[in-house]
């Protein structure tokens, strides 16, 4: 039988990913690293927004992405989870909603790794007149 | 809610929202009963509050007008013959304790807990989670904290930490013959 995997493997494994790291702070470009947050509230939950936190994790992994991925509440776009929140390094956050296995694959490729934009943003940067304080 | 599993990040969401530090969830199975307990050291809840919080129509949350969390949760349970339990003070925290008929049809299957478990605990950022299993005489914990500890500087947000805790509690689950049907 194989040997059950403990915290002292944990150990072994972060000698490996400090290096990593150690790695990409000497570079050239400090920037933070990719950040995403999957809303993780009942909306999301309900619509397989863990299911897609799941994926993505696994895929950057497997893809070996500078990537944090975490959890947030809900962002008001319950019709549109599961949404997701990516924000590259230096630039602002961009809300992707109906966000499947299929579209975080297309997020992932396209978006995270080359910086094309794809179908599904959530608009959330604009100012309305109301909005604008300065009148 | 497809499974257990959905219930459990759900509420341990609530916990997160509700700015506690420390969140323990513990899933107890007897041969009759699957009882999950999620308790935190957030912000709790007056009486007034606590009344409201089964109702549907009931958030404290601006972004939308309905909180189905805990309705849906309390659905599922007394659909086994369950209950769903509040405790809450303000300034102290808030324990929910949801008990399931363990082999009523109706019960929601566990899911994926391995993997909702690891994504908890790497997923919220300044939250301590306690994750603890019992099944008869088997046990299995492990917190946040121990994690951090073992890592050091590293993020304990990367995803090939949340991919190493998830095998690994997948592993010693199945190692302890924990098994929730």
């Amino acid at each position: 039988m194989s040997k059950v995997k403990s915290l002292a493997d944990l150990r072994k494994m972060r000698d490996e990913l400090q290096t990593k790291v150690s790695l990409r702070e000497k570079s050239d470009h400090p920037d933070k690293l990719v950040q995403v947050k999957v809303s993780m509230a009942t909306c999301g939950i309900a619509s397989g927004a863990k299911e897609v936190m799941n994926h993505m994790i696994e895929e950057m992994d497997r893809q070996a992405i500078d990537a944090i991925v975490t959890q947030t509440g809900c962002m008001g776009y319950c019709y549109a989870e599961p949404t997701i929140e990516v924000t590259l390094p230096n630039s602002a956050p961009v809300v992707f909603g109906h966000v499947d296995n299929k579209k975080a694959n297309e997020i992932i490729e396209k978006y995270i790794i080359r910086g094309e934009l794809v179908d599904g943003i959530i608009p959330v940067n604009y100012e309305t007149v109301k909005e604008n304080k300065n009148e | 809610m497809k499974d257990l599993s959905m219930h459990i990040m759900d509420i341990v969401q609530n916990s997160v929202r509700a700015k506690a530090e420390n969140v323990t969830l513990f899933i107890v199975m007897d041969e009759y009963w699957l009882t999950i307990t999620v308790q935190d050291d957030g912000t709790g809840m007056d009486e007034v509050t606590l009344q409201k919080v089964r109702d549907p129509f009931y958030t404290s949350r601006t972004t939308r007008k309905v909180g189905m969390g805990i309705p849906l949760i309390q659905q599922n349970a007394e659909l086994t013959g369950g209950h769903v339990e509040i405790e809450s003070t303000l300034g102290v925290g808030t324990t929910l304790t949801a008990q399931f008929g363990r082999k009523h049809i109706d019960r929601p299957p566990m899911g994926d807990i391995a993997s909702t478990a690891a994504m908890m605990m790497t997923g919220n950022d300044g939250v301590n989670l306690q994750f603890e299993v019992q099944c008869g005489d088997e046990q299995f914990a492990i917190s946040t904290n121990e994690v951090k500890e073992v890592l050091g500087d590293v993020d304990i947000r990367l995803p090939k930490v949340t991919s190493f805790l998830k095998e690994m509690i997948e592993e010693n689950l199945r190692e302890l013959n924990i098994e929730f049907d």
